[in-house]
């Protein structure tokens, strides 16, 4: 990966988007983000899927990071042949359990109808989810699709 | 949001994109036009949504609390493919019915 990148026009790229913790800027992240994996040529699918989890993993960064309170939430995405690389990071509460986090169904708040879906829906659409965090400092999520294989055939 | 009332059911037609920063206004407007009503039915209609969080499935699954509090039914319709994904990953189906068109969904609100 990354070494034959000769004859490929759009084998890398990236960008970087940060807003403050906001309801508002949840639509914001879906469409930057479906902006930029669109030159990925991606089938509608794969962008709905895309969307979703970048959806949900800014929506957890706003509720359960800054519990609806001031913050920023970044994100960077990445694009590496015909692979998009998305991290969404706060400097928010941070997850205490982590593996309970993942659970499905599970949710810390109840009160406010979270279905505690979230991060399984992440883990379903995209290829891989890596969730780092520090009680008190923050989370960081990195999630890797691959959208297409045909840079590597050439 | 547009609602209406068929044979005793309220009828919601969602529109739009359904995430976390438009359910709110949505689960209240739902809980108002309830109460409004007198309605112990619900049908979602999910015709005109473009996009679907988990945050629809925490909208539903709070309806359903609150509708079968009250000794109601609640059934959706009118779902697409990809929202359709996110209902059988949840297993919301297990307690939600879901249906082709607005008219049986009543029907099986109605019927129950």
């Amino acid at each position: 990966m990354g070494q034959e990148v000769t004859h490929a026009v759009l084998q890398q790229n990236y960008m970087k988007l940060q807003f403050p913790s906001l309801s508002a800027n949840e639509a914001l992240a879906r469409m930057a983000v479906s902006a930029f994996v669109m030159q990925l040529d991606p089938t509608m699918e794969q962008l709905t899927e895309i969307k979703t989890a970048v959806s949900e993993a800014v929506t957890n960064a706003i509720i359960h990071g800054y519990d609806g309170g001031e913050g920023e939430v970044r994100m960077y995405c990445a694009i590496d042949g015909g692979m998009v690389d998305i991290v969404i990071e706060d400097d928010g509460a941070g997850i205490e359990d982590i593996e309970e986090a993942r659970q499905p169904m599970f949710t810390s708040r109840p009160e406010l109808e979270r279905s505690g879906m979230g991060i399984t829906i992440m883990e379903n659409f995209m290829d891989e989810v890596v969730i780092d965090s520090t009680p008190g400092q923050g989370t960081k999520v990195r999630m890797r699709k691959v959208i297409s294989r045909t840079s590597e055939c050439q | 949001m547009q609602t209406s009332v068929v044979n005793g059911v309220l009828v919601v037609h969602l529109e739009g994109e359904l995430d976390h920063h438009a359910v709110e206004t949505i689960r209240n407007d739902i809980e108002d036009q309830l109460a409004k009503n007198h309605c112990r039915g619900l049908v979602l209609s999910f015709r005109g949504i473009d996009f679907m969080d988990s945050s629809g499935l925490g909208l539903i699954l709070g309806r359903y609390r609150s509708v079968t509090g009250r000794n109601g039914k609640m059934a959706l319709c009118a779902v697409s493919p990809p929202l359709r994904r996110i209902f059988e990953l949840s297993g919301i189906l297990k307690v939600v019915s879901m249906h082709e068109t607005e008219e049986s969904a009543v029907r099986a609100v109605k019927e129950a």
